[in-house]
């Protein structure tokens, strides 16, 4: 019975290490290429250790601009997340704490449309934004960006103001709030857990983007970090190096969001899909 | 304004959906019924001088005799199930394992969600480099220094295609493991205690506990994976092209060529049309099979 449990136990560890080891060397593999010197790079067969060079982030940074495909990111993800959350909260609301009709049905035109494949509505999201003067410019993809991150914002909102007591309307009742009083004296202070959750999920989709950004940015002064990152392209070679170095500047915040909040990311996904 | 109680809240809630409702129709609802329309004319960005001229059914008579389209067609077919039925099996496998209580889950848990969070583009580019024919780790893998058994993978068209599969599901079973995740933590405990009170082994309580109490999960995982999976685009557009000889070449990426490489916005609206009814079938499929879950406690 012992030797079962501890047998049990080396199956358990084992396998878990291995899924971890999985997830994680291919990233930390690149995370090494980012730190190699030109040498260690084109080396055949390749070398394992970096010699911790930072030549191929200042490469990428001065040669490769990425800061400026940064600040495009930023200023994408952060007004797409800022435009899909407020409209997600009055949404949310009216979804789940109001008798209005066909709820289910409102809801679930939204899912479908975030499940659509991005080709069947692009030619003409193109023509809208060309008609509007709107490509290559920062509104032109975060119009985009908020009409696809809607659903996930809404279906998280909408299941958070569920869980809300139903005692907080009939109380602000009581007292004569108006609806617009009680949603946003107490309905939208109480949901800040809930918006956090989305935020979190809502940016990372729109940082990593890339197939709207690939048509719409056509311009590089426009370009977000995944453009940049898909189009880099040496002289002669490919700069793998500096391709790396990029990743990383790319991703690194993404990994910081995960190990910080990953109770939250996990809740707001299975949120969005589960509890519905 | 003497409306009852009741009225003056739907139009509040109808006040409050409005603006999301402006974003959808115009940018989701508008496009899918345009793409519809383009389809039946004959438009090419960069020769606004022709107009677009009404053609009927002509581009959907080229769309079936057009071989490219058809192998893109059976990719993301193939494409879609082999990578779904892995993300799903190894969801389900992740799942059991975080499921369990032990020190240092959390630590455990995120690093599992790294690769969901890594944006597909940098993740594209980092499997192209592991399967580089030089310097790629695959190969200092397989063959160590013995560099004349080196392999271009991306170049042979059943290796590129497998890449891209790997890749693919490197990076979304993390999150087919979340959504089953979520439905394994429902199941009570008390019938896992009671089902080893009377008898029942490991194997006995997985497949009469676990396996039917979280089919609902895995449902849902598999409707979100095989939606996703056909809009794969990043890994092909990053690390193949759609090639070698268009064996990794997908709908999606086929689309876009059409569209915005060839300019051709009425032909290549046939094959959004196309994607879109395929999509919209399957998605309509599953949730008649979900529906109850998804909209359960409303």
């Amino acid at each position: 019975m012992i030797l079962m449990k501890r047998l049990q136990k080396i199956v358990f560890v084992s396998l878990t290490a291995w899924v971890v080891i999985v997830s994680l060397l291919p990233f930390l593999w690149m995370v090494m290429t980012s730190l190699k010197s030109e040498a260690d790079i084109t080396a055949i067969p390749p070398t394992v250790l970096p010699s911790l060079s930072l030549h191929f982030y200042s490469s990428a940074i001065a040669d490769y601009n990425i800061f400026h495909y940064l600040k495009n990111s930023l200023i994408v993800a952060s007004a797409t997340t800022f435009i899909t959350l407020m409209l997600s909260v009055f949404s949310g609301y009216a979804l789940s704490r109001t008798r209005l009709g066909h709820k289910n049905i409102i809801l679930g035109s939204l899912l479908l449309v975030s499940m659509f494949p991005q080709i069947s509505i692009a030619g003409p999201v193109w023509r809208i934004l060309y008609n509007a003067g709107w490509l290559n410019t920062y509104q032109g993809l975060i119009v985009p960006y908020v009409t696809l991150t809607l659903p996930l914002g809404i279906w998280i909102m909408t299941s958070f103001f569920r869980e809300l007591p139903e005692e907080l309307e009939r109380a602000a009742l009581v007292d004569g709030c108006s609806n617009i009083q009680t949603l946003f004296r107490i309905m939208i202070p109480l949901s800040a857990p809930g918006v956090f959750t989305a935020a979190i999920l809502v940016f990372i989709y729109a940082w990593n983007e890339f197939f709207f950004a690939l048509l719409i940015m056509t311009q590089r002064r426009f370009q977000t970090l995944p453009v940049g990152i898909a189009m880099f392209q040496g002289q002669y070679t490919i700069p793998w190096g500096e391709i790396s170095a990029a990743s990383v500047i790319a991703t690194v915040p993404l990994v910081l969001l995960v190990f910080i909040f990953q109770r939250r990311i996990i809740s707001g996904l299975s949120a969005g899909a589960i509890k519905g | 304004m003497n409306l009852s109680l009741r009225t003056r809240e739907r139009l509040f809630a109808i006040l409050l959906l409005a603006p999301t409702m402006v974003f959808v129709v115009l940018f989701a609802f508008y496009p899918i019924a345009s793409s519809f329309y383009l389809s039946l004319h004959r438009i090419i960005i960069g020769l606004p001088g022709l107009g677009s001229r009404f053609v009927g059914l002509d581009n959907y008579r080229t769309l079936i005799h057009d071989q490219i389209a058809q192998k893109a067609l059976i990719n993301t077919l193939l494409f879609v199930f082999v990578t779904t039925f892995f993300e799903i099996l190894f969801g389900l496998l992740i799942a059991l394992l975080i499921n369990q209580r032990f020190r240092g889950r959390g630590i455990i848990r995120a690093s599992i969600l790294v690769p969901w969070a890594i944006p597909t583009v940098v993740s594209s580019q980092m499997w192209r480099f592991i399967f580089n024919d030089k310097y790629g780790l695959i190969n200092l893998i397989l063959f160590g220094s013995d560099i004349s058994r080196y392999k271009a993978w991306l170049a042979e068209p059943g290796y590129a295609f497998l890449a891209i599969i790997i890749a693919d599901v490197w990076k979304t079973s993390s999150f087919a493991a979340l959504l089953i995740l979520a439905g394994l933590q429902i199941i009570p405990e008390e019938l896992y205690l009671a089902a080893k009170v009377d008898g029942a082994g490991p194997w006995k309580r997985f497949t009469s506990i676990t396996l039917p109490l979280v089919r609902p999960a895995l449902l849902i995982a598999l409707l979100f994976r095989t939606m996703d999976a056909f809009r794969v685009f990043d890994l092909v557009f990053v690390m193949t092209q759609g090639g070698p000889a268009d064996s990794t070449n997908v709908l999606q990426f086929y689309g876009y060529k059409k569209i915005f490489a060839e300019g051709l916005m009425g032909y290549g609206s046939t094959i959004s049309v196309l994607v879109f009814s395929l999509t919209f079938v399957i998605s309509l499929l599953y949730i008649r099979m979900v529906g109850k879950r998804l909209t359960r406690g409303s």
